[in-house]
């Protein structure tokens, strides 16, 4: 059947839509990780010693360590030395409203579809914005302030709540988790800081975009989200890049607590860049994710949407050290031209009565390979534990792969984990069927895919399901007929 | 004339399959084709549909004026043309009513008409519903997805009610069907027959022209309309079978 080789062996990239470059004045670190460029970054930042400290530790380790080969991709080489590692909009001074935002990054941010202004924002989304290596704007900022809630960028919270973040900062993912986290420890550009008072239920999305800018950089931005206890947060995060024909590294570490009884819910939307279609450029997007559900009865869920990157790496894991406490993990990978993900979850349950749900769907196009790799750990003391793995790969044409690499520790025997996984094509009698009701091509493959990923993108609040659907929906525009 | 069809030949692989097939249908009319297993039936409504591993190799269609062959299948299906499946797909995830209101819309913005409003579609979707005697839940089940044989093909019918086509091929609606899921769809097909539409009735059997009376029986032996006749016709070959059509045929074509 040629027709069916015709129809779904064509596969081009539809032109990234968020590829263009800001023309802006910028401040740069020396090219290079040594000791002065992490000083230089504290320096810039204006940090406390304590900071600095930190972040040289986190030097120190990285240079001890090489990097993993465990991978099912083969690892680019990247050279350390000749990245910038900081890269800020010179203008920045501390802004007071955002109208002292320079417009240049208003238009840029207008053009991406986040406008900045108040007025003009998504009623019951707060967004911190972060432009390369800094944080240009934060919304509803006083609004949150008066339930207690404290929404601001990663180096504000350094210098204005040294309490908390020395309190909570890298005791889910320590400097010496792996080389990535390394080195972000050491050259840590911006991020966002989210604390939820005890018993408060944040009445807004909360919601972070991340945009790379400049050439020759990397973004390392880290994120730490504190609910304390009977709290509620929702946060959400997107982001973009120019296209370049160089690959671009980010590398951010995530980190959530959740104390007793609270729960947050982490959503990603991830679009950077992915190379053109023969796989030159892109972002590699190596993030390590993890929260803990410190307290009893807590719960922290992520989503995650991936459409973007060259290569994404990333398992967003949760421990399940509270009594009662659930982790869950929905994502939707979508891999297509010479794109590659190799993402999943871990789940450590640690605590009694501890529930997880992973439910994974990998959608792999062109010569896109998609790989799930996961952790369901039970320790002795989790008694009861309960797992629920479901793990689905649709498959658009024969020239993409997928692949599942499940793993299984359990040392109770009282747990019961459970594992489905599927494997499915878009066929050309789906496509046909729907053609036959009047449905063009690259209608029916949105409609088919979002219908695989339906259990995940449901998850999504609900403003951004919709931008997830219409992103699944343009990522694949050219990847059939 | 709603359809013309002339000379039509078709391959699959290679294989000729339609040897020269000529049939005219005008609104108003159902056609029934019958004709023993491997005599081009399906091959012809997969061919009217658009379907791309069939190819043809000569003759026409033309539809409603328009050439018919020279459109993709969903501009076939926007002019009119509907085909229900003899082996509808499952499509899990996506709910039959956002289906078909996409496939409704795309129709609409076809004929330059604006997508109908939520209430009106929830209004139609009832009526349509009602008429075909179509389970509310299998309405907001996933398209498809966990049908039972008969529920899938009274799927179709709810489909073809729902998009009014102009030409309705049903490709052995009536096979896997049990005796009141038959009755069901022929009673929804004979609701939706107009001096507007046409039908083009594909079976093996008899049994579901008892509920739908044709006005023209076409029996296709070897890619060729051998004979044409009335309903009669029909109970003609239930009883004496296709083989006394063929061997007449072949000493025709002898």
């Amino acid at each position: 059947m040629s027709s069916d080789i015709d129809i779904l062996k064509d596969v081009s990239s539809k032109e990234y839509e968020y590829g263009f470059t800001t023309d802006i004045e910028m401040d740069f670190a020396p090219t290079g990780l040594t000791e002065e460029t992490v000083k230089f970054i504290s320096e810039k930042k204006n940090e406390p010693e304590w900071m600095l400290e930190l972040r040289l530790k986190g030097l120190q380790h990285f240079q001890k360590l090489e990097m993993p080969s465990w991978q099912n991709f083969e690892m680019p080489d990247i050279d350390f030395q000749s990245i910038s590692y900081y890269a800020a909009p010179k203008k920045k001074a501390t802004l007071n409203s955002l109208d002292e935002v320079d417009p240049e990054l208003l238009a840029t941010f207008e053009k991406l579809g986040i406008p900045l202004t108040e007025q003009k924002m998504l009623t019951g989304v707060a967004v911190d914005v972060v432009f390369d290596s800094v944080s240009v704007a934060t919304t509803f900022k006083d609004k949150l302030k008066e339930l207690g809630i404290i929404f601001c960028s990663f180096s504000e919270a350094v210098k204005e709540h040294p309490e908390l973040v020395k309190k909570y900062l890298g005791t889910v993912v320590p400097y010496t988790d792996n080389i990535f986290a390394a080195l972000n420890s050491a050259v840590v550009s911006d991020g966002s800081f989210v604390y939820i008072p005890k018993g408060i239920r944040c009445p807004m999305e909360l919601s972070t975009y991340f945009r790379i800018n400049a050439e020759n950089t990397g973004q390392f931005e880290r994120t730490l989200i504190i609910a304390d206890e009977g709290s509620y947060v929702s946060y959400l995060e997107g982001c973009t890049a120019p296209m370049r024909d160089e690959n671009q590294l980010h590398a951010a570490v995530v980190e959530l607590i959740a104390l007793e009884n609270a729960e947050i819910k982490y959503s990603t939307v991830q679009n950077w860049y992915p190379g053109d279609k023969d796989g030159k450029g892109g972002i590699y997007n190596f993030v390590t994710k993890r929260g803990i559900c410190k307290g009893d009865n807590s719960k922290i869920s992520w989503t995650q949407v991936e459409t973007g990157s060259a290569i994404t790496w990333k398992y967003p894991s949760v421990i399940l050290r509270g009594d009662n406490s659930i982790g869950e993990f929905y994502s939707v990978a979508l891999t297509k031209n010479k794109q590659i993900a190799d993402t999943g979850t871990k789940m450590f349950h640690i605590g009694k009565n501890t529930r997880s749900r992973i439910i994974s769907k990998g959608i792999s196009a062109g010569h896109g390979q998609n790989s799930y790799r996961g952790l369901v750990q039970v320790s002795n003391g989790a008694d009861n534990a309960r797992n629920f793995t479901q793990c689905d790969s649709l498959l658009i044409g024969d020239e993409c792969g997928a692949h599942t690499f499940p793993y299984i520790e359990s040392k109770n025997n009282t747990a019961i984990v459970e594992h489905e996984a599927t494997t499915s094509k878009i066929g050309e009698d789906q496509i046909f069927y729907l053609n036959q009701r009047g449905i063009g091509t690259e209608q029916a493959v949105a409609l088919i895919v979002n219908g695989y990923a339906k259990e995940v993108l449901n998850q999504l609040p609900m403003e951004f399901a919709i931008e997830a659907q219409k992103l699944l929906a343009i990522s694949l525009e050219g990847s059939v007929g | 004339m709603l359809v013309s069809i002339k000379d039509l030949k078709a391959s699959v692989e290679g294989k000729e399959i339609l040897k020269g097939l000529n049939l005219d249908v005008n609104v108003g009319e159902v056609h029934a084709i019958m004709g023993p297993n491997g005599s081009g039936k399906s091959t012809l409504a997969s061919v009217l549909a658009g379907k791309d591993n069939y190819e043809v190799t000569g003759g026409s269609v033309t539809f409603d004026g328009k050439d018919l062959l020279e459109m993709d299948p969903e501009t076939r299906a926007k002019e009119g043309v509907f085909l229900a499946f003899q082996y509808p797909v499952e499509i899990p995830g996506v709910s039959n009513i956002n289906f078909l209101k996409t496939a409704l819309a795309e129709i609409r913005t076809y004929k330059n008409l604006p997508p109908l409003e939520a209430k009106d579609f929830l209004k139609l979707l009832k009526e349509k519903q009602k008429l075909v005697e179509f389970d509310a839940t299998l309405a907001n089940r996933s398209l498809n997805e966990g049908f039972s044989g008969g529920e899938k093909k009274r799927n179709e019918i709810f489909q073809l009610a729902m998009l009014e086509p102009k030409l309705a091929i049903l490709d052995e609606t009536d096979s896997g069907l049990d005796i009141d899921a038959l009755r069901i769809v022929a009673k929804g097909i004979n609701k939706l027959r107009s001096d507007k539409n046409a039908f083009i009735i594909i079976t093996h059997y008899q049994r579901l022209l008892e509920y739908i009376v044709p006005d023209f029986v076409h029996v296709l032996y070897n890619g060729q309309i051998v004979k044409s006749g009335t309903k009669e016709l029909a109970l003609e070959l239930e009883e004496k079978g296709y083989d006394w059509l063929k061997e007449s045929s072949e000493k025709e074509l002898a």
